[in-house]
């Protein structure tokens, strides 16, 4: 379904600040596979998600979807075949339209839009029924602005609206970090039933260890441009916190000694 | 006086066609673009030169129309394309609208005096109907002395005004229309939702400039010539009257908003005429008075609710300062 091949970039390249955000990554993933991405700040895990988005282009290495190379494919045609929830809940949606018509627009993904109206009664009722499964009371609340929601109701909206029409692929990266734990914990349930519903190919960037060990069927843990770990199946099920932090610990001590035996 | 209101009634409607067009790039797309000072002569320019050479008035209003469009799809190009910024792109295409105005004219100016019109092509129609003794007949019975020579101005505007505001409310609801307003609103988001921004961008801007032309095109017809400066300073109309309209009438939803616009230029009209007649003003006061307006518009919202605030904060005080003595009784 998605298909990472030797994904490279370097930003600043020659200059003092330059950076490899991202060294020769390879990922592929199964229809229905859920991977959770963990590692530290400037791993490069956003950069991948751009990366796969298209709102970044790789220096080398190729994007494919369902087989098709979309590498070069701008990030609003390929937007037809995923959907993102954004870590900030202001990003996912638009705040001076409604409910319904930020549903409307995102109903309209992976359509051609035209000078149809964009909430009709049909879509009204979809939506409503939609809205009904995240349990907060949105359905009744239809014509509201967005912006008059709290930062937990947009981030559950934006998740509705990245997941409603079933994309191919679904990222998220770190949308739960914003929000108080118990919207988080909300947010978190969502996810795992929503990509559970649809069957949903599932990338999730987080912070959270316990949340990347309860979702998703694998993990990758990223460092420094590179994945160092991918777990899988029943090693992942077995995984605990400790067990990660000591692996991490043990790589990156392999790597340090390594880097010394080079530097001499 | 009556006279005087009546016109700026009528100026009022034709300048909303203009006013809309503004408040579709400033409001819906964020988008703060100067081309308008250019398209709006633009409108005007094509329009004339089209009757002068023979066209039909309705068709020439069209070609305005058209240019207003094409100009606007420039400014769009050299936003998203050229990567310029917003009022760089504007500034730029209003200069060179300046020079491409002289040449479509060929001359700075033309009178369209002994020209058929939208507005005259229809007077023979238009008497027939006698809605003109019958509108002034009630304004004499209202005590009125002097009479508008014609209502038929007014009301074509009236029509094409409500139409337009109808046609862009609708517009505004489809498919198309929540992407290009998302476009204003938040752009990565819609761009995520697989929406082509620059398109959107490009396309509100056409349709923006086109009806600015529209309006240009009406102006010149009603005033019987246009010039190649009469656009100076048009943005800074259009942001008045929309700024005017939203501060009075809100912005609730689309058709609401539209609404306010058109209200807005009308009221913008009759304010300007009334502000002429005091004294020490002329009309080369006129530009003034509009900065100086945009300014009130923009300022009074904030100022009011600040004390509305502070008086809302004082009586809160003082209820609990009461509250607190009826406690220690
Ligand atoms: N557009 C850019 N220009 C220059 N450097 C960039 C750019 N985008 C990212 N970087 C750098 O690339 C590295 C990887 O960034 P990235 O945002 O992918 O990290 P991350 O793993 O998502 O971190 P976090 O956990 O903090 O979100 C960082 O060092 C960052 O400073
Ligand atoms: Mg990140």
């Amino acid at each position: 379904m998605l298909d990472v091949q030797n994904l490279s970039i370097t930003f600043n390249e020659g200059t003092l600040d330059e950076k490899k955000a991202l060294q020769h990554i390879n990922l592929h993933m199964k229809k229905g596979d859920f991977v959770t991405v963990i590692g530290s700040n400037g791993a490069g895990k956003s950069t991948l998600m751009n990366m796969i988005s298209g709102s970044l282009k790789p220096d080398i290495g190729h994007v494919k979807i369902n087989e098709k190379d979309v590498t070069m494919l701008p990030e609003y045609k390929r937007s037809q075949y995923i959907g993102r929830v954004f870590q900030d809940p202001m990003a996912g949606t638009a705040p001076t339209m409604t409910i319904e018509e930020n549903l409307a627009m995102a109903y309209a993904r992976n359509k051609k839009r035209g000078l149809r109206i964009g909430v009709n009664k049909k879509r009204k009722q979809m939506f409503r029924e939609n809205l009904e499964r995240i349990n907060l009371g949105l359905e009744n609340r239809l014509n509201a602005k967005v912006g008059l929601l709290s930062g937990g109701e947009r981030q559950a909206l934006s998740l509705l609206m990245a997941t409603f029409t079933e994309p191919n692929i679904l990222l998220l990266d770190e949308h739960t970090a914003a929000l108080d734990p118990a919207r988080a914990e909300l947010i978190t349930k969502l996810t795992g039933e929503v990509v559970e519903q649809f069957g949903l190919t599932t990338l999730m960037v987080t912070h959270n260890m316990q949340q990347a060990l309860d979702l998703g069927n694998r993990l990758i843990m990223m460092d420094k441009g590179q994945i160092i770990l991918e777990v899988s199946g029943e090693e992942k099920k077995a995984l605990t916190i400790e067990k990660l932090l000591h692996e991490f610990q043990r790589i990156r001590g392999k790597q340090m000694e390594s880097d010394r035996a080079v530097l001499g | 006086m009556l006279i005087a209101i009546f016109s700026a009634i009528e100026s009022g409607f034709i300048y909303a066609l203009m006013a809309l067009g503004v408040y579709l790039s400033f409001r819906i797309l964020d988008f703060p673009d100067l081309t308008v000072d250019g398209s709006f002569v633009t409108g005007g320019a094509v329009a004339a030169i089209s009757i002068v050479n023979g066209v039909p008035p309705v068709l020439a209003t069209f070609y305005a129309l058209i240019a207003g469009f094409i100009a606007g799809i420039i400014t769009g190009v050299l936003n998203t394309k050229g990567k310029i910024n917003p009022l760089l792109s504007g500034i730029l295409m209003m200069i060179a609208l300046y020079s491409i105005n002289l040449r479509i004219m060929g001359k700075p100016n033309i009178a369209l005096l002994n020209e058929s019109t939208v507005f005259n092509q229809i007077e023979g129609f238009w008497a027939k109907l006698g809605i003109d003794e019958f509108l002034n007949s009630i304004l004499t019975a209202l005590g009125a002395d002097r009479l508008p020579g014609t209502w038929a101005v007014l009301i074509i505007m009236i029509l094409v005004t409500i139409v337009v505001k109808f046609v862009i409310d609708y517009f505004l609801k489809t498919e198309v229309g929540l992407a290009l307003r998302a476009t204003g609103d938040n752009e990565k988001m819609i761009r995520s939702l697989s929406a082509n921004t620059d398109n959107m961008k490009i396309i509100g801007l056409g349709i923006s400039n086109g009806l600015v032309a529209l309006s240009g095109a009406f102006v010149a017809q009603n005033d019987g010539f246009t010039d190649v400066s009469v656009g100076i300073g048009m943005i800074v109309i259009g942001l008045a009257s929309v700024i005017i309209g939203e501060a009075i009438f809100g912005t609730k939803t689309i058709a609401r908003a539209t609404l306010a616009v058109i209200a807005g230029a009308v009221l913008y009209r009759i304010v300007l005429t009334l502000a002429l007649r005091v004294k020490f003003l002329d009309t080369g006061d006129a530009k003034l008075i509009t900065a100086s307006l945009v300014i009130i518009a923009l300022v009074a919202p904030k100022i009011i609710e600040r004390q509305k605030e502070a008086s809302r904060k004082r009586k809160k005080r003082a209820m609990l300062a009461e509250g607190g003595g009826a406690d220690n009784a």
